[in-house]
């Protein structure tokens, strides 16, 4: 169940205004970030590391808020949104985060279940989703594995599979492809895109410069040193495609 | 609920570690505790109820006149006063060898029959208890019937030397109870630093949990059902053992008939509260738990 309001037509699915970020007393370490995410569009997002990326992708996956600024998700002002109706808002979201973040005491089937059981669906309706995920991941038959026996490769499937399974509107996903080979990086990517297809707004954070190439009308933020270049929709990469 | 329902599915987000902390034995042993407490308590209350009622309108009228046929006479005629008056539910003359025998005691010979003690000048004793209601209305009549009938008697109400007794017995039942509170705080008390600890340990999961929408009730419950279960396993332990040892005392109580001990006893309202006392403490634990939990979670986005 999700208390959240459909976006109204041509409306854009996240906006940020204006947003700055700082932890503590120090500096901001995002300024003036102002930007908005077209429902059904693809984005990547590049920096240098420590440009502030995953600070970026907390507040799009609503585990930070800013210190200023206007920040919109789905068409509701998340700023003054009281915390209880956050859970409805995350439910809608899904996230894939660089260091997986699986439950380690559940298996692999569970953690990719995850989802779908906070969200109330019952163990009937779920056991067919999880079952194809996991062969999709190629991990059925290591499905009552735990994280800790998994490769780093195969827990970044688990958690790209959890992220995914309940058709997320916004897939947020931070170096989703950094410890899988080539071949995987490329058919979890096909997935991203088949989401993206299906009306998922996706924005993925990578270095990985191939990537960014691979997919076709792809829109690009870079950060610099806390502050966003190459707004959605200002520039296209790779600028010099052949 | 006291302890929630929570599916098989997610009871497994909590890694299973019942009784591997020190909470349900210290829970064990609070309520061991507490129960022994309590029920000295309600022993203890009872028994200066006991006294109290049984003090509270008597008195004994001591004649000490010289002249034994005299004071027989006076000690009759004050029977029979106060038999006839309407404040008085009972008189009775103490006989005089119930006074020798009880003498005997001290004399050194049981039965009373001391040629010496027969001989002593022993007072007439006439014990009155009042009809209840106006007690000091009650004692100024008799007061006036003591002065008609055996001038220069003394009137001693037991409440004077019994008194303070009961008085020592109640402030100890209030101790008891005092206890018992303090025991109900520090078990609360040990509840929330587990629920706290709990939330410590657990925080990569409920960090995750929260990201992926689960809300705080659906969170807290897990937790809160854990907490319950185990904080019950100490409750069931300590309210065992507390039996155990009640049981014992009351087998050697048993024996006990003289005196104040005798008047000391739980009674039917006393032993369910002995009962109940184990249900609330589960419902504390786990209400502790919940607001715990729900005010540690409020603090994470």
């Amino acid at each position: 169940m999700t208390d959240a309001a459909p976006i109204r037509p041509g409306g854009a699915m996240v906006e940020f205004s204006g947003v700055g970020l700082r932890y503590g007393p120090d500096a901001e370490i995002l300024s003036d970030i102002s930007f908005n995410l077209q429902p059904g569009s693809f984005y990547f997002l590049t920096g240098a590391s420590g440009a502030g990326k995953t600070s970026l992708l907390k507040m799009l996956y609503l585990a930070q808020r800013p210190s200023r600024g206007i920040v919109r998700l789905f068409g509701e002002d998340l700023v003054a949104m009281p915390r209880h109706r956050l859970p409805g808002f995350r439910r809608r979201i899904g996230v894939v985060f660089q260091d997986f973040r699986l439950i380690p005491h559940l298996s692999a089937r569970d953690n990719i279940a995850l989802p779908l059981r906070i969200a109330g669906v019952s163990e009937e309706d779920l056991a067919g989703p999880v079952g194809e995920m996991l062969s999709w991941i190629g991990l059925g038959e290591r499905a009552d594995a735990f994280p800790p026996t998994l490769s780093g490769g195969e827990q970044q499937r688990v958690a790209i599979a959890r992220a995914v399974i309940a058709r997320p509107q916004l897939l947020v996903a931070d170096e989703p492809t950094g410890n899988v080979d080539p071949d995987m990086a490329m058919r979890l990517l096909g997935l991203f895109e088949a989401l993206n297809r299906l009306g998922t707004t996706v924005v993925v954070a990578t270095h990985d410069i191939h990537l960014i190439s691979r997919i076709e009308n792809a829109q690009m933020m870079r950060l610099e040193k806390g502050r966003l270049f190459d707004p959605t929709g200002a520039l296209r990469y790779p600028p010099n495609r052949a | 609920m006291i302890i929630p329902r929570v599916p098989v599915q997610h009871r497994r987000l909590l890694p299973d570690r019942r009784l591997s902390g020190p909470t349900p034995w210290i829970i064990a042993i609070l309520m061991m505790l507490t129960l022994l407490s309590a029920a000295a308590g309600v022993g203890l209350a009872r028994s200066a109820n006991a006294i109290g009622d049984a003090i509270a309108g008597r008195v004994t009228v001591q004649i000490v006149t010289a002249n034994p046929v005299t004071r027989a006479e006076q000690a009759a005629a004050l029977r029979r006063g106060a038999s006839a008056a309407p404040f008085v539910r009972s008189a009775r003359a103490v006989e005089r060898e119930e006074l020798q025998a009880m003498l005997g005691q001290w004399f050194g010979s049981a039965e009373g029959d001391d040629p010496m003690l027969r001989s002593l000048p022993l007072p007439a004793l006439v014990d009155v208890d009042f009809v209840g209601g106006d007690r000091a209305g009650a004692m100024q009549a008799l007061e006036a019937l003591v002065a008609r009938e055996a001038p220069g008697a003394r009137i001693i109400p037991h409440a004077e030397w019994l008194g303070p007794v009961a008085r020592l017995i109640r402030s100890l039942a209030w101790i008891a109870a005092a206890l018992v509170v303090l025991m109900a705080l520090a078990s609360a008390a040990v509840v929330i630093m587990t629920a706290r600890a709990a939330l410590g340990t657990h925080y990569a999961t409920i960090e995750m949990l929260h990201l992926i929408g689960a809300t705080d009730r659906q969170i807290a419950r897990l937790f809160q059902r854990r907490i319950a279960i185990d904080t019950a396993y100490g409750i069931a332990l300590g309210s065992l053992v507390a039996a155990a040892i009640l049981l014992l005392v009351g087998w050697q109580w048993a024996g006990v008939t003289a005196g104040l001990a005798a008047t000391a006893s739980l009674g039917t309202a006393g032993w369910a509260l002995l009962l109940a006392l184990p249900l609330l403490a589960i419902a504390l634990a786990a209400l502790t738990a919940r607001q715990t939990l729900l005010a540690a979670l409020k603090k994470i986005l």
